[in-house]
């Protein structure tokens, strides 16, 4: 186990160099500068700015200093707002938006391994049917469209709740955590339906249903702990897709989040936020990755195995 | 699709057999057929969308404003007094378009990565594919928004943006189809006659491995279109003058409260063709029973 977490974490590594190494000079190599605006700047203002951001250095020179800064775990200061460091703006938008992903997240938890267990019950009837076509209409509705059309019906036509917001009024967390965690709660759906088909029809559970326990409990405890297991797998690629979620839902809800941030410093070419944002949010989905291959692998040995003979 | 060892003399019918068996098997799948005929009637309509569109792309009524749906405008009209079954019509070509060129260029590279990786095996299968894993870890999401604001909104470079992204699970799977080939007899015996690589693979290892490809284009067709849609809706992807279902609905949900039309109907055409998709794709799926393709 433990050999397998440490060469998990030295593949993490080079996974978030490349990153920092990309982004750094895919940004860089962008056309126009940040200060190439409406307004002329004085020369020698110019040269301040330049210095203070480093530009004057030559781009390898930059880029040595950056990592240097980053190791420290200092993102720079921003372009777009002067005397604001990426750090302060993303320690600001990061409780929002953890806090968004995680109600998001416990949505798509709990109803998608409900409905996905439910439907493996009883497959190919109603029992299965219903669940698994309500799944399939949220795989196919994408949030910047369930998000517009739950305001539509419960924020306008009935007005049951905020539309916009964050913790200003009570309920306005509801609509947007339930736009970013449906797709979610339908692939774990899905994924927690194939799961446990495939654990309900093995051999340990025909022995166990033979020795005489009653149907809740084959399911809840021999069923379950093998049947979930692609769905814990399943929660890193999660968390990486309800980060990029949340630049939809944070801009349909007037999110103060980081995906806001993002698409905004996007927006405005705020280089040193994008690059600091990039780096920041691939750092944690890759952490997030890697604990979640580690979990599946506590639960399942057999993955360990599969994973010392190379990539199947 | 292992087959068994099974005598020489019935290997050709076994060949056309295994297609036929899928066809009768996806026939009985009513969700699947009713999918792919709905998305064949979205291809068409794209198609000939110049000819058959009522109204023409640029031509506005600006005194008409927004309108609900209506005999003279069938969808109604937006704010600029535009035919809003026009718009869609023509925001569907390029939503299809970017789906299928996209998919086509991730079929590409994946299936070329896969082959080469899965029969040369060795030292060049590790490195090849140990790359397809760092890049696996690679937050794509973010990395896209980032390419289209370093090199401007350009289409030419979304197609390709997004089919990098696609590319890799495209190439995983290839790769364990030409692994378990490449084993089989005729591809021994095509390698015994002297043929070279490339030939072995173009003509003997790809088409055998067609069923899960298949399986996998069309259920990437639908996520790759989602992804040009999420970045349509952000700005960042399909620019006007030209249109998609994405930016349609991006449109229609800054207005929504006043004319809910202009969301629902392009919501509507985006989430059907994505529907008929999926059900197209799993029913090939369970037809061609290819397992483990995704989820």
């Amino acid at each position: 186990m433990l050999r397998f977490l440490l060469v998990r974490i030295l593949q993490a590594l080079p996974v978030i160099f490349v990153v920092i190494t990309a982004t750094f000079f895919l940004v860089r190599s962008a056309p126009g500068g940040p200060f190439d605006q409406e307004k002329v700047v004085i020369p020698e203002v110019r040269a301040a700015l330049e210095a203070q951001y480093r530009l004057d250095l030559p781009l390898h020179e930059q880029y040595f200093a950056y990592l240097g800064d980053l190791a420290q775990g200092d993102l720079g200061p921003s372009f777009k707002y002067p005397g604001r460091s990426v750090n302060e703006i993303l320690f600001a938008g990061l409780p929002v938006t953890a806090e968004l992903g995680l109600y998001a997240l416990m949505i798509a938890l709990v109803i998608g391994v409900a409905a996905g267990v439910f439907a493996s019950l009883k497959p190919n009837t109603a029992q299965d049917y219903i669940p698994m076509s309500l799944a399939m209409i949220g795989i196919c509705m994408p949030s910047f469209l369930l998000g517009p059309l739950l305001v539509l019906i419960f924020g306008i036509w009935l007005d049951w709740l905020p539309i916009t917001g964050w913790g200003d009024i009570p309920g306005d967390k509801i609509l947007p955590a339930i736009t970013l965690g449906s797709a979610y709660a339908a692939y774990i759906a899905r994924l927690s339906r194939a799961g446990m088909l495939e654990i309900l029809s093995q051999d340990y559970i025909r022995t166990a249903r033979a020795k005489g326990l009653p149907e809740w409990r084959v399911v809840t405890q021999h069923a379950l702990r093998g049947g979930l297991i692609p769905v814990i797998a399943f929660l890193g690629p999660a968390f990486a897709g309800l980060l990029a979620g949340s630049f939809v839902v944070e801009t349909i809800f007037q999110i103060p989040g980081l995906g806001r941030f993002y698409v905004q410093a996007a927006f405005n070419r705020d280089y040193t936020m994008i690059l600091g944002t990039t780096v920041f949010l691939s750092t944690l989905i890759v952490f997030f990755n890697l604990v979640s291959d580690v979990v599946a692998a506590w639960l399942n040995p057999r993955l360990r195995h599969q994973f010392r003979g190379g990539n199947g | 699709m292992n087959t068994v060892s099974s005598p020489a003399f019935d290997e050709v019918e076994q060949g056309s057999s295994l297609w036929h068996d899928a066809w009768l098997r996806l026939r009985k799948n009513k969700l699947a057929l009713l999918g792919g005929a709905v998305l064949l009637f979205m291809i068409v309509i794209a198609g000939l969308t110049p000819w058959i569109a009522p109204y023409s792309y640029e031509s506005q009524n600006l005194d008409l404003g927004a309108s609900p749906p209506s005999a003279a405008h069938w969808l109604g009209t937006d704010i600029f007094g535009r035919d809003l079954l026009t718009q869609v019509m023509y925001g569907g070509r390029i939503s299809l378009a970017v789906g299928f060129i996209a998919t086509a260029v991730a079929l590409l590279i994946g299936v070329t990565w896969g082959a080469i990786a899965g029969y040369v095996g060795g030292r060049v299968d590790a490195i090849m594919m140990r790359l397809v894993d760092i890049l696996y870890a690679l937050p794509f999401m973010i990395f896209i928004v980032l390419l289209m604001v370093v090199f401007g909104r350009n289409i030419l470079l979304l197609f390709l943006a997004i089919g990098a992204v696609e590319w890799l699970t495209m190439a995983r799977i290839m790769r364990s189809q030409v692994q378990s080939l490449r084993q089989q007899e005729f591809v021994e015996a095509a390698v015994s006659v002297g043929l070279s690589p490339a030939t072995i693979i173009r003509k003997h290892i790809v088409p055998n491995a067609l069923g899960p490809i298949i399986v996998y284009t069309t259920l990437t067709i639908p996520s790759v279109m989602l992804l040009e849609a999420f970045l349509s809706f952000l700005g960042l992807g399909i620019q006007p003058p030209a249109t998609s279902w994405g930016l349609l609905i991006s449109y229609g949900a800054e207005t929504m409260e006043e004319y809910p039309w202009l969301l629902i109907f392009p919501g509507c055409a985006l989430t059907l063709t994505l529907f008929s998709l999926n059900f197209l794709g799993d029913g090939l799926r369970d037809a061609l029973d290819v397992r483990g393709s995704k989820d």
